[in-house]
Parts: structure tokens; C-alpha cells; sequence
């Protein structure tokens, strides 16, 4: 089957029921995104699918084929990192990694989304990304950073 | 591991075909509920049929100036469709209270209505439970029950409904609207979901390869002023230990409507019938809700570790019905 991650074709040979997660680590050699609970309930798995935030280990490996996934490794442009993975080490947003890339995934879209307003909007919009280190309030100063420089900017 | 075969549905009869070919299929639509499911070894699905591909993802006007809600419309879209918002805030509210913004951006209205409970003896896969093999009993009687129901149960299942939106749903009298091998149907939502009594295994009067294609929410000017609260132990992203969904119409300082539907008590998503007729005509104040909620809940009937669900769950219903009175949301 064919597979579109971050603009890239690859087709794949995969069971039904692999999870997109499970195709993008163990067959494609992209393991930025993480598996914590494979449940749905901590979303270190966090990835793109045709613009929006979900979460790959729910989702089957065949029924995200002919749709536009992106993942962690399809932020950066070229060697320059995508301004939320910036601001992430600027603000020291992480202590193991484990949740990082899950959390930036989920970042950038909760200021797309319009749902970066408040800190307790961001609270609530960022509940499914769970962070064992509680790195809560590094990773909302660094969503925050984002927010009101591209506001400042546009 | 049972085996498993995919087929992706270009159109509503094509979807009915393919389910009705094999009888161990299942509807595959956010998969938020089916996958984990079948990577838990509960669901007995050998056959997923794709309906991501049918055109059910719209929310259009009704002539009597309510809603149909799509079946593959996402609970992230029906949240925030400003029709909603202004009509139904508490279906809004339901919706963005339930789990967290990716899954919510996954998950369908008709699969959310279908989801399982999240009883944990049903998921191990080894406990007793008559969900999982009728006959085999209910760990959860005499378990951690915390989180069952206290209204609707038997003595072979106390499993709660999951949902939150359906909590808002059962309120406005929705309509759940399907097409299957005999042809279309319209089932009122209350009939939607069974009671467990001795057959805890079915949960919905469904025929296999019947397709949910929307949600018919019939207009209701007093649903305007409808809230819906969750209490749950963690602020966020968790489901309801007790919800309440409440709309309160006044006139002439007597209870002119009223609409009260809990989450988080009853095997299925309840409506509350009973603290509806004894409000209707009385005075809008704390006295009469608080009566209307002892009499909704004078039939509980608890286990070791959820009675405190009936206090939480009057207080509950009073708060809500206080809110909708002074049109506060949250
Ligand atoms: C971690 C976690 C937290 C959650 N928290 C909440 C919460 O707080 N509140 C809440 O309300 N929900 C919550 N949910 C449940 C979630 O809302 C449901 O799993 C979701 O709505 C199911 O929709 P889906 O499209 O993903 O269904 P699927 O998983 O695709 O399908 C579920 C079932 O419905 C059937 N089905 C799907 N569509 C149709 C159709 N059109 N016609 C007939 N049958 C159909 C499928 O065959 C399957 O049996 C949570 C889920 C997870 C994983
Ligand atoms: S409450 Fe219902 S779902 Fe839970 S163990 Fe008992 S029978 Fe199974
Ligand atoms: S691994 Fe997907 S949500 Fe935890
Ligand atoms: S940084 Fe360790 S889990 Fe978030």
C-alpha cells in the first residue's frame, strides 16, 4: 500500500491491522514518534493526518493511505528547525524526550486551531499530550513564545 | 490473533453490502473505539469495512429549525459548528469536554454513540463479565466500582455509558437515523440504547450491516439555554464520574419546560424523566430542584464504592439546572 509521509511516497507491505504507528517505526525507520500506551491516552504518538492532529497509534496503517500524514521528522526545513522545536529547547519544554515530539506535533496545531489564547486554554487543548516529568510549564512558555511571535509577525 | 481483512466503502449501499457479506465485520470509521478493541482481544471484528469515504460528515438545517449531524461528522467539527453553538450549546460543550482535541479530531458522532464502556473487567479479557461471555458473571459487583452505574443496572451488568454527547443528545429527543439490508429506519434515541437486564451482550437494537447515517436533532428553542457540567477527578481529558445536561424555560415564575438528561450513573445515557414531571409547574428555585433530583435518584441503587454518586449526582443536576436558570455555561 501506498503510504505519503511528509510529502515522500512509500509503499509498504503491511497487515490490516498494523497501526500507522507500528508502520512509521518498525517499517519505515521513523521512530520519532512514540509509543507510550498504544490506548489513545497519552499522545506521544501524535501526527498529522491531512492537516490535523491525531493520534497514530488508533489509526490503521491501510486506512491512512492515500491521505497526507506528517510526522516529527517532516518539521524541519532542511537543517533549520521548525520554530517550535526551537522554542522547545529555548525553554527547556522536556526533561526524558519521551512525550517531545508528541507535544511539538501537538503545539503547533493548538495555535493553528486558535486554541493557544490562554494558558488555560492551552491546558485544556494540550490535555491529550501527557508528559510524565511534568514539563507542563516549560512547554507552555514555549507554546506562548510561538503564539505571540506569530501573531506579531502576521 | 483472529485475522483481519480491510475493505474500503465507496457508497451507503456498498458499505451495507460489504458488512452484510461477512458477519464478523464491523463499521470502521475514527477507530478510536474499534482499534483499541481489537488490539484489547475483545472486539470480535475479523472484517473492517472503511465508511471514511461516504459523504456523512455534514451538519444541515432541518425545516423545523433543528439539526442532522452526520454520522462521520467529528466531534471536533459538530463542537464547534456555530449552529450548534447557538441552538444546542450543550451538545458543543459535551463534545469539547470529551477526550482530548486528536482524538476528538478523529472520532465520529455515530461511532461515539457505539462505543463501549470503559468497564475495566470487560477489558481485561480475563475477569468475569456477561458483556464479554454472557453466563460468565460480573466481577464489578462485588469489584472496584467506583465508576458503574447506580441507575439501570441488573444483577448481570452495572456498566456505565461512556459517552458524554449522547448525555446531551438523549435531552433534545434526538433521532438516530440508519439505513440497513431492510431499508431505512429512524430509532428515537432513548430506544437507541437497551437497558443490560438479562442480556447485558446486546446493546443496541442494530441489525448486523445496519449503518447509522446521521443524528436528527429536532428544533427546541428552550435547548438555547442548555449547559452541560462534568465532574470527573481530573480537571480535563478523563471521563464523567457524574454529568448533567439541563435546559430550564420560565414562566410567570413556574417551571415552564425543563429538560435534564446525567451521564455517568446510568447504563445508558439517562434522561430524567422523573425530576422533569416533578418540576413542571413549580417555582424555579434551589427547594424544587433540589426535590426533582431526590426523586430522580430515590431508585438508586449503589455498591461498595459508588453511593457517593448519588449525592454527587443531585448536586449535579441542581448546578446544572441553576446554570441554565441564570444562562451560565460552565
Ligand atoms: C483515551 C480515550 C478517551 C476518551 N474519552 C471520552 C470522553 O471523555 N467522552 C466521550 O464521550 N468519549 C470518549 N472517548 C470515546 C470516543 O469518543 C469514542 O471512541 C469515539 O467517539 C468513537 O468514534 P469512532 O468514529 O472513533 O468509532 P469507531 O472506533 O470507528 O467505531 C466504534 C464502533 O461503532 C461502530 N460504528 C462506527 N460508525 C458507525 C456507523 N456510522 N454506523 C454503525 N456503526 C458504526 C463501529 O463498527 C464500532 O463498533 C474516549 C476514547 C479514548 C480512546
Ligand atoms: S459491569 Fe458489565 S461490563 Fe463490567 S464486568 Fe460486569 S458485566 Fe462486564
Ligand atoms: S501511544 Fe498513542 S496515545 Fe499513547
Ligand atoms: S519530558 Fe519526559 S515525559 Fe515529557
Amino acid at each position: 500500500m501506498p503510504l505519503q509521509i511528509n510529502g515522500r511516497q512509500h509503499v509498504v507491505v503491511l497487515e490490516p491491522r498494523v497501526s500507522l504507528l507500528d508502520a512509521l517505526r518498525e517499517h519505515l525507520d521513523l521512530t520519532g514518534s512514540k509509543k507510550g500506551c498504544d490506548q489513545g491516552t497519552c499522545g506521544s504518538c501524535t501526527v498529522w493526518i491531512d492537516g490535523r492532529r491525531v493520534l497514530a497509534c488508533l489509526t490503521l496503517a491501510v486506512a491512512a493511505s492515500g491521505h497526507e500524514i506528517v510526522t516529527i521528522e517532516g518539521l524541519a526545513d532542511g537543517d533549520q528547525l521548525h520554530p517550535m522545536q526551537r522554542a522547545f529547547i529555548e525553554y527547556d519544554a522536556f526533561q526524558c524526550g519521551y512525550c517531545t515530539s508528541g507535544q511539538i506535533m501537538s503545539a503547533i496545531k493548538v495555535i493553528e486551531e486558535g486554541n493557544a489564547g490562554t494558558d488555560e486554554d492551552i491546558g485544556e487543548f494540550m490535555s491529550g499530550n501527557i508528559c510524565r516529568c511534568a514539563a507542563y510549564p516549560n512547554i507552555r512558555a514555549a507554546i506562548r513564545h510561538v503564539r505571540d511571535e506569530a501573531g506579531g509577525r502576521s | 490473533m483472529r485475522p483481519l481483512t480491510y475493505s474500503r466503502a465507496a457508497d451507503v449501499q456498498d458499505a451495507i453490502a460489504l458488512a452484510t457479506a461477512n458477519p464478523a465485520s464491523a463499521f470502521l470509521a475514527g477507530g478510536t473505539t474499534e482499534v483499541d478493541l481489537i488490539r484489547a482481544g475483545i472486539s470480535r471484528s475479523e472484517h473492517l469495512v472503511d465508511i471514511n469515504e461516504l459523504p456523512l460528515r455534514g451538519v444541515e438545517d432541518l425545516p423545523d429549525g433543528g439539526l442532522h449531524i452526520g454520522a462521520l461528522a467529528r466531534m471536533s467539527d459538530v463542537a464547534r459548528t456555530p449552529r450548534v453553538v447557538e441552538r444546542y450549546p450543550a451538545i458543543s460543550r459535551a463534545l469539547l469536554l470529551g477526550a482530548s482535541e486528536q482524538l476528538r479530531n478523529m472520532a465520529s458522532m455515530g461511532g461515539n454513540l457505539r462505543q463501549r464502556t470503559r468497564c475495566a473487567y470487560l477489558r481485561d479479557g480475563v475477569s468475569p463479565c456477561n458483556k464479554r461471555e454472557p453466563g460468565s458473571g460480573c466481577a464489578a459487583l462485588d469489584g472496584f466500582n467506583r465508576g458503574h452505574a447506580i441507575l439501570g443496572t441488573s444483577e448481570h451488568c452495572i456498566a456505565t455509558h461512556p459517552s458524554d454527547v449522547a448525555v446531551a443528545l438523549v435531552a433534545f429527543d434526538a433521532v438516530i437515523r440508519t439505513v440497513g439490508p431492510e431499508g431505512e429506519r429512524a430509532i428515537p434515541f432513548d430506544d437507541f440504547f437497551l437497558l443490560p437486564g438479562d442480556t447485558p451482550q446486546l446493546e443496541h437494537p442494530i441489525a448486523p450491516g445496519e449503518l447509522i447515517v446521521g443524528i436528527d436533532v429536532p428544533g427546541a428553542p428552550i435547548a438555547r439555554g442548555s449547559v452541560y457540567l462534568k465532574f470527573r477527578d481530573r480537571q480535563s481529558y478523563e471521563f464523567a464520574l457524574v454529568s448533567v445536561a439541563a435546559a430550564i424555560e420560565v414562566d410567570d415564575n413556574v417551571v415552564a419546560g425543563v429538560r435534564i438528561a446525567m451521564g455517568g450513573i446510568g447504563t445508558k445515557p439517562w434522561r430524567a424523566r422523573r425530576a422533569e414531571t416533578a418540576l413542571v409547574g413549580s417555582p424555579p428555585n434551589e427547594t424544587s430542584f433540589r426535590h426533582a433530583a431526590a426523586v430522580e435518584l430515590a431508585e438508586a441503587v449503589v455498591r461498595e464504592h459508588n453511593a457517593f454518586k448519588v449525592e454527587l449526582a443531585q448536586r449535579a443536576m441542581v448546578r446544572g439546572l441553576v446554570h441554565s436558570l441564570n444562562g451560565r455555561q460552565s
